[in-house]
Parts: structure tokens; C-alpha cells; sequence
């Protein structure tokens, strides 16, 4: 199975995550986002970030979830390769997620590919069929 | 879509639904063909049915689809009943363009653009995680978001003269950094005088046409192979972080019930978030500002160092791209404050108006309207006519043809630039992955966009520059 795969879209970047959990398409969310700005496979798995989101709705908890790649690369440096120990719950009418994000601080090994500005709701589309599907564009 | 024609450059969609007030399309047959093909229509009768929207909405001819208001869009609010949307300025706060003159001729470069491309970006940070050359602190990055480029230019960077010629001055006298989320300060800290990535660059350029000879010379635009500079970047992560702030606590506080689209949320100008929002935002056009003064000050240096002397160089002006600000208007014949939203789109004011620097005021202010990577870009001058028209408004670039993933399947970087090479054009790359997803071929006509401007009166056409060298981030 594809983890995640690119739309033709006009202005910017549209992707589809797929997992057999909505976690896994959240991860594969994460990893697609990743994808655009640097190689995540060739990055080393050497330093861990704590990463805790809410949302009032699943679709702001995906926007907030994404944008933490977003943070971390711009005020840190730091190239996602991997997502950990993924968890949601509900509390209240918050949805809340937790994960532990692992790679590598952006040194000269690596390259970097384009920019992302930001996650957007336009065309986002969360849905199941076998599996579920995450869509979303990506403002860059 | 039901359309009306009202002349063969501008077109209508009249009332129907929600909308409160018409939507208005300047765009020949031929670019309102490609406008059809995706959402910006649609997305542009989604703003004219926002609270407070004053005569029409309106899109310029570059217009194509964005997030909640299409790009190319220009709406004005009712200061009382009004609203103000993150997404109508856009993620990158004060995406703009600063264009700086020399009195230098091609002759006296020719052999030397490679030496001063790469004198430039060895001082100019450019590319995706490139930081800046220096670290700030918090304290100090909110100085700058309040003082804008009053900050750069105390602390060395470049001269008053360019404060005089930039809009607002160089600073927007609203911000205030202490409604930034830490988040923002983070990602701006790095990042304080770059320039980006993406769509952003810095361009030799040579004036190739001058249409306009009397209001040319007033803008320092005065001879056919007359060297130039081109600057085009933003507020970078910072930006991009006060409207996504800004979008979630909007919807936070007032939920997302009845919007036709999520990132057309919005709050009341003067409700509590409204005006956090306008504060906030102005700290990233502040922030942007600050940007293009340093990376213009790097520029100056670098032709010193390369050719002996950065003598006559000065700045012709700089504009805003992406902002939303509050101006006087004409509106059934009385003159009002409004909040006016351009999300790629360009101030355009005609003679006269105060808030044109005086050097200008008699002619109009300075209009830059750059191309796509390797093609000419244009200096244009306001018109009191796009006042009425379009509330002072025109194009701001070229806009999109094709997604990034098509121009990457169809174009290599490597081949670009060969191409670019052929015609005399040096390019300077981070990723030739950036190259091919910013094909020439990729995007749509600027002279079309700027014939239409010409020809609709929103924006003059005064001079056609075409690049000699380009670094892309």
C-alpha cells in the first residue's frame, strides 16, 4: 500500500494519505507534508519531539497536527522522518492528539527540496473506504 | 455562471444567492477563460456575500483560485458593519515587491552578472531552512515588527531616502508584536532578512521598453539598458503563522456554521479579535518590510564590492502584494474609511493621493508587476480612474497556469536553465527542483495581464524590464 500519493492542482501541493487506522493516515499525512520539503527517508532517526495539538473538529486537529512539521523545521531546523506512538482522544468537545516526532536537525547531509507556508483547509477531505483517506492542500 | 459584459474588459456577475453587493472581473476574453477554469469565480461570489462588503468584489486580471478569497481579489469593508479575514490578505503577510534603480548601463555589467549574482546570494540568505546571517532575539524581533523598516534603516541598513519610498513609509503604524503568538516569534527569529523560497526572487534586470517617457524619468526609470534590481519575498514563517493563528482562533471564538469555505472565517473590525488580528498582521507586514530593506542593503554592498561603486543606486519603490489596511474611499459620492483587502493584488493610486510619497504624488505611485522566472516584468503607474474602478487596485503578477507536480513532469531544471541561457539570462539556483516547478511555461501571459491593466485603466504601463541574472530561493 501507497502511504500517500500527489493531485494536479493548480497554485500549490494537494495530497492523499492512506493508513488502515486514521492514525496511520495522520502519519502518512505527516510524512506526505514531509515529503515536499525534504527526502524524510534519507533522515536520520536522532532527535525526538513531544507533540501535543487539539482541535475543535478533526479537520483543525489535522491543520494543527501538520503545522507542528511546519514549526519545528522553521524555528528548529528539524526534518521529520517519523511519527511515534500516535494517540487521539476526546475530551469534552476537544479532540487531542499526541505523538512523539523523530528525526534530524537540517545540517549540510541533507537537502532540502521546496517550501511549505502553510496547511490549508481547501479541498480537505477526511474520509473511509478499505481505507482511510486523508486530503489535503498544501500552501506553498 | 451567469455573466454580463460590460465592456470588452470588464465583466460582471450580478446579485443573486447571498451576495450583497455585484462581483466585478477585469480580465480580457482571453484570461477570463483561464479565471473559468477553476474556483475563482465561485470563490469571488463567496466574498461578495461577506458582512459589510462595500460596491463590488473584484479580482484583477492574474486572478486564480486561493483559500477563501480567490487571488487577485480586492474587497472593502464597512468600518462599523465590516469584517477582516486572514484570508483575505493570505498566508504570506506583505508578499511584495521592492525595485531598486542604478545608474549603471548594461555595458558596464555585462561581464560581471555571474560575479554579482553570486557576490548577492553569498550575502543574501535564500532557499528552503536557509536562516539569516545573524540571530536576534525576542525583544529585538519585536522591535522590528513594530518599527518596520525604520528599524533597518537605525541600525544601518540602507538610507531614510528608501523609507520615503516604500509604502506605508516602511512601517504600519498599527502593529503591535505583543498579539503575536510565541509560535510566530519563533519562526520569524530565524529568518529575519531572507528571502525565502518558492515563488521568491532577486532579479538583475535591464529596462528593455520605456512607454512613458515624462513619468519614467520621475521614477528614475530613464534609459533603455538602464541596470535594475528586483526584489520579491515576504514575512516568511512569521507571516504564514499569524494567519494560521488567526484563522484557528477566529474559529474558535465565532465557529465555522454558514461559511461556504473555512479560510473565508472572519471577525468583526472592531471586535476584540478583529483588531488583535489587524495588529498582528501589521507586525508581519512590518516584519516583511524589514526584509526587503536588509536584503537591498546586501544588494547595494554587493555591487560595491563587485563593480567599484553601488552609486546611483536608489529605490524606486516597494509594495505590498498581500495586505489589508484601512483607506479612504469614494463611495456613492462621499469620501469613507474602509477596510480594504488585496490578496495579490496591487495598490494602484493615482496623483494626488497623500499617502503617495511627494516625490510621486503628481504622477502616481509606482506599480511593479513582476513576471515568471526569466520573463519580463513591468513598472506601471496609478490612475485616479482605478480609485473609481477597482478602489485603487491592479495585478500583481502573472499568476499560475499549471500545478507545480505538471511542471515538474514536463520541465527540468537543468534544461531551464540552459534555456534561460540561450537568452542571455543567468540563473542561480538553491534546487532545480524549484527551477522546474517555476517554468516559465507554467504560468500565465504577463503582458496580457499587463495589457489588460493598461487598457482598463487600473494601472498604466511606464517601462518593461527583462532579467539578466536571476537568484531563485
Amino acid at each position: 500500500m501507497k502511504k500517500f500519493y500527489f493531485l494536479n492542482h493548480t497554485g500549490e501541493i494537494k495530497f492523499r494519505a492512506i493508513g488502515r487506522t486514521f492514525e496511520e493516515a495522520l502519519v502518512n499525512s505527516a510524512l506526505a507534508t514531509s515529503s515536499v520539503m525534504w527526502d524524510w527517508e534519507k533522515v536520520e532517526k536522532k532527535i525526538e519531539y513531544r507533540v501535543e495539538v487539539d482541535g475543535r473538529d478533526i479537520k483543525q486537529l489535522l491543520v494543527n497536527f501538520l503545522e507542528e512539521i511546519l514549526f519545528l523545521f522553521d524555528s528548529q531546523r528539524f526534518l521529520l522522518c517519523s511519527v511515534e506512538n500516535i494517540r487521539i482522544k476526546k475530551k469534552k468537545s476537544r479532540h487531542l492528539l499526541e505523538a512523539i516526532f523523530v528525526g534530524d536537525k537540517l545540517h549540510k547531509k541533507y537537502r532540502t527540496k521546496g517550501n511549505v507556508k502553510a496547511i490549508t483547509y481547501s479541498e480537505m477531505k477526511i474520509g473511509r473506504n478499505d481505507h482511510f483517506i486523508i486530503q489535503v492542500v498544501l500552501d506553498v | 455562471m451567469e455573466f454580463k459584459k460590460i465592456n470588452d474588459l470588464t465583466w460582471q456577475i450580478p446579485k443573486q444567492g447571498n451576495m450583497r453587493v455585484t462581483a466585478i472581473i477585469y480580465a480580457s476574453s482571453k484570461l477570463l477563460e483561464s479565471i473559468k477554469r477553476d474556483k475563482t469565480l465561485q470563490q469571488l461570489k463567496n466574498v461578495a456575500c461577506l458582512n459589510g462588503i462595500q460596491k463590488a468584489a473584484y479580482v484583477m486580471p492574474d486572478a486564480h483560485q486561493g483559500y477563501g478569497f480567490p487571488i487577485g481579489g480586492v474587497a472593502a469593508f464597512d468600518m462599523e458593519e465590516g469584517i477582516i479575514s486572514p484570508g483575505g490578505v493570505g498566508y504570506d503577510i506583505n508578499c511584495g515587491v521592492r525595485l531598486l534603480k542604478t545608474e549603471f548601463s548594461v555595458g558596464g555589467v555585462e561581464n560581471k552578472i555571474k560575479e554579482l549574482l553570486n557576490e548577492i546570494a553569498r550575502m543574501v540568505p535564500a532557499g528552503v531552512g536557509k536562516e539569516g546571517h545573524f540571530r536576534i532575539n525576542r525583544v529585538i524581533l519585536k522591535e522590528v515588527c513594530v518599527k518596520g523598516a525604520e528599524w533597518a534603516v537605525e541600525n544601518g541598513y540602507g538610507i531614510e531616502e528608501d523609507l520615503q519610498r516604500t509604502e506605508e513609509y516602511g512601517r504600519m503604524k498599527g502593529a503591535d508584536a505583543s498579539f503575536l503568538s510565541k509560535r510566530a516569534i519563533e519562526r520569524g527569529i530565524p529568518q529575519i532578512g531572507t528571502l525565502g523560497a518558492g515563488n521568491h526572487f532577486l532579479e538583475i534586470q535591464k529596462v528593455s521598453a520605456i512607454y512613458d517617457k515624462k513619468i519614467g524619468d520621475v521614477f528614475g526609470i530613464h534609459s533603455i539598458d538602464q541596470i535594475m534590481v528586483m526584489i520579491h519575498c515576504g514575512s516568511r514563517g512569521l507571516g504564514h503563522q499569524v494567519a494560521s493563528d488567526y484563522i484557528r482562533l477566529m474559529e474558535n471564538k465565532f465557529g465555522i456554521k454558514g461559511l461556504a469555505d473555512r479560510e473565508l472565517i472572519n471577525a468583526p473590525i472592531h471586535s476584540d479579535l478583529g483588531k488583535k488580528y489587524y495588529k498582528s498582521m501589521s507586525a508581519a507586514v512590518n516584519f516583511a518590510f524589514v526584509n526587503r530593506q536588509m536584503i537591498s542593503h546586501w544588494v547595494r554592498n554587493a555591487f560595491k564590492n563587485v563593480l567599484g561603486s553601488s552609486k546611483g543606486i536608489s529605490q524606486v519603490y516597494d509594495v505590498c502584494h498581500n495586505v489589508a489596511k484601512f483607506e479612504n474611499h469614494m463611495i456613492n459620492g462621499k469620501s469613507r474609511k474602509v477596510c480594504i483587502h488585496r490578496k495579490g493584488a496591487t495598490r494602484s493610486f493615482g496623483p494626488g493621493r497623500e499617502e503617495i510619497p511627494v516625490v510621486y504624488r503628481d504622477v502616481g505611485q509606482p506599480v511593479m508587476i513582476p513576471g515568471s522566472m526569466g520573463t519580463a516584468s513591468y513598472i506601471l503607474v496609478g490612475t485616479s480612474e482605478a480609485e473609481n474602478l477597482s478602489f485603487g487596485s491592479t495585478a500583481h503578477g502573472a499568476g499560475r497556469l499549471m500545478s507545480r507536480h505538471e511542471a515538474l513532469r514536463r520541465f527540468r531544471g537543468e534544461e531551464i536553465k540552459r534555456d534561460l541561457e540561450k537568452r542571455g539570462i543567468t540563473l542561480k539556483s538553491m534546487s532545480w527542483r524549484g527551477v522546474a516547478e517555476e517554468a516559465p511555461a507554467a504560468y500565465k501571459d504577463v503582458d496580457e495581464v499587463v495589457r489588460t491593466s493598461h487598457d482598463a485603466g487600473i494601472g498604466k504601463m511606464v517601462a518593461q524590464l527583462v532579467p539578466l541574472g536571476v537568484i531563485k530561493g
